[in-house]
C-alpha cells in the first residue's frame, strides 16, 4: 500500500489515522489555521485550513487523509476565500494591533499578513466586549478572542483543569471562565498551565512581559507564518 | 508641469504620523516632485480639491461630521483614493473611544477627567459634531487601494506610488504589509 495523497500536484505520504493537514506538515507543506494544533484535539472552527478534496471544500484540520486525495491547496479561489474569513475575524472583535502588545507574535496577524490582506473589507462591529485584569499574572482581554477554542481545550486536555468554555451561539457566543465570579482570579489556573500560553492572538497575555521584545524583532516581523508554523509544528513531530 | 499627476493629501481622525512617514521618503521626494504636483494637501496649504486631482491619500478615520465632508470632497474629486495606514483603514486608536458611548467620552475629557478646570462641554456651533462612534474610511466612501501600517513605512509609499506612475496594478510585497 502506497498511502499517498495529491496535494497541488506534489505526491505526499501519510499513515493511517492522520488528517490532512498533518500529513502536509510532515511533507513540508503550509496549509493555513488558527485553531489547529499539533497535539491539541482537532476543533476545526475557525475555517482557514479549508481544502479542496476531489472537488469538495473541507477542513483539513478535521478530514482524515486517504488514498486517492486530490487536493487543491494553493489556488487563487482558496486564498481569497481564507483571507475573507480572516478579515470577518477582524471586523467580528476589537483587534487594534497598534495598540495590541501581542503585535509581532501575533497568529491572526501573521495569517492575515500570508494571505496579503491589507484592509478589513467589511463593517466593523466594535462590539463592547469586557477585560477581565482581575488575575495577577495573566490577562484576558475579550476584544481579540477568535473563538479558535484552543484555551478550552488547553486547560482541559494538558492542564487537567477545565478553566474555559464556549457559551452562547451566534454573534452572543464568548469565552466564559469557570470560577463562582467568573473572573479569572479565582479560577484554577496558573502562569505554567498551557492555557495561558496557547492563544494565538492577543487575548490571553502574560502581564510584564509583553515588551521584552520590541516591536520589529518579533516572530511574524520578518518571518512568514509558514515557514515559523512549519518548523515548529514539525519539531512537534506530527 | 501640466502633465503632473496631481496628489492630494489629507489627515482626519489621524496623528500626522502617516504624512510624517511618507515625508520619510527623504531624497526620493525629489524624484517624486518631477512626477508629481500636489493639490489639496497640509503640505501645501491648498484648502479644497481641484476637481482635477488623480490621487487622494487619505489618514485617519471617520470620527466627526467635517471629516465626512473633507472625505466625500476627495472622493469627489480623485480619481484614485487610497487609504493610508491603521486609523483609515479600520479607525485605529481614535476606535477605541467605540467602546464607550459619546456621553461617556465627553463627560471623562470635559467635566470629570482629573485636573479638569472650568468644567464645560464645549458646544460652540462652528465646532464639528461628533460621530457616536469612530469609523473607518471604507464604510463611507468607496476605496481604491490600502496601505496597512502605523504609519506605512516611506517603503509602501514609495513601492504604492510607483507601481501607479510606472502604469502597474499596486502590489504591495509581503514583506511590506504590516498593520503596526
Amino acid at each position: 500500500m502506497s498511502n499517498t495523497i495529491n496535494i497541488d500536484g506534489q505526491t505526499i505520504p501519510f499513515q493511517e489515522g492522520q488528517t490532512i493537514i498533518e500529513a502536509a506538515t510532515a511533507a513540508g507543506v503550509y496549509i493555513p489555521h488558527l485553531c489547529h494544533k499539533p497535539g491539541y484535539t482537532p476543533h476545526g472552527s475557525c475555517k482557514l485550513c479549508t481544502v479542496n478534496v476531489n472537488g469538495r471544500n473541507c477542513s483539513a484540520c478535521t478530514f482524515p487523509a486517504a488514498e486517492g486525495q486530490n487536493i487543491i491547496n494553493n489556488s487563487r479561489e482558496l486564498t481569497h476565500d481564507r483571507q475573507k474569513i480572516t478579515q470577518m475575524l477582524f471586523v467580528e472583535g476589537n483587534h487594534l494591533c497598534p495598540s495590541c502588545e501581542k503585535t509581532g507574535n501575533c497568529q491572526l496577524q501573521a495569517v492575515a499578513y500570508q494571505l496579503n490582506m491589507v484592509d478589513n473589507h467589511f463593517p466593523h462591529f466594535y462590539p463592547h466586549r469586557e477585560m477581565d485584569a482581575s488575575h495577577p499574572d495573566i490577562l484576558l482581554d475579550h476584544n481579540r478572542c477568535i473563538f479558535c477554542n484552543l484555551c478550552v481545550r488547553a486547560s482541559a486536555e494538558k492542564d487537567g483543569k477545565n478553566v474555559f468554555a464556549i457559551s452562547g451561539r451566534g454573534i452572543n457566543k464568548h469565552l466564559i471562565v469557570n470560577s463562582a465570579s467568573g473572573k479569572l482570579k479565582d479560577s484554577a489556573i496558573d502562569i505554567n498551565d498551557c492555557a495561558a500560553h496557547v492563544c494565538p492572538t492577543g487575548a490571553i497575555l502574560i502581564k510584564r512581559t509583553g515588551y521584552q521584545v520590541p516591536i520589529g524583532q518579533r516572530i511574524y516581523d520578518h518571518q512568514s507564518i509558514s515557514t515559523v508554523a512549519l518548523t515548529q509544528e514539525q519539531e512537534h513531530g506530527e | 508641469m501640466a502633465n503632473k499627476i496631481r496628489v492630494a493629501t489629507t489627515s482626519l481622525a489621524g496623528c500626522f504620523g502617516c504624512h510624517m512617514s511618507f515625508l520619510d521618503l527623504d531624497e526620493r521626494l525629489v524624484a517624486l516632485a518631477e512626477l508629481v504636483e500636489f493639490d489639496r494637501s497640509p503640505l501645501t496649504d491648498i484648502e479644497h480639491c481641484s476637481s482635477t486631482c488623480d490621487i487622494g491619500l487619505i489618514e485617519g478615520g471617520v470620527c466627526n461630521s467635517e471629516n465626512v465632508h473633507v472625505l466625500r470632497e476627495f472622493r469627489k474629486n480623485c480619481k484614485i483614493l487610497v487609504a493610508v495606514g491603521a486609523c483609515a483603514i479600520n479607525g485605529g486608536l481614535p476606535a477605541m473611544r467605540n467602546s464607550f458611548s459619546l456621553e461617556e467620552c465627553l463627560l471623562e475629557a470635559y467635566r470629570d477627567g482629573i485636573g479638569v478646570e472650568n468644567a464645560q462641554i464645549p458646544s460652540d456651533p462652528e465646532l464639528p459634531l461628533l460621530l457616536d462612534k469612530v469609523r473607518p474610511i471604507h464604510e463611507v466612501v468607496k476605496i481604491d487601494y490600502f496601505l496597512p501600517g502605523c504609519p506605512p513605512s516611506a517603503d509602501v509609499f514609495w513601492s504604492f506610488l510607483s507601481d501607479l506612475l510606472e502604469g502597474r496594478e499596486p502590489n504591495l510585497a509581503n514583506e511590506l504589509i504590516h498593520f503596526d
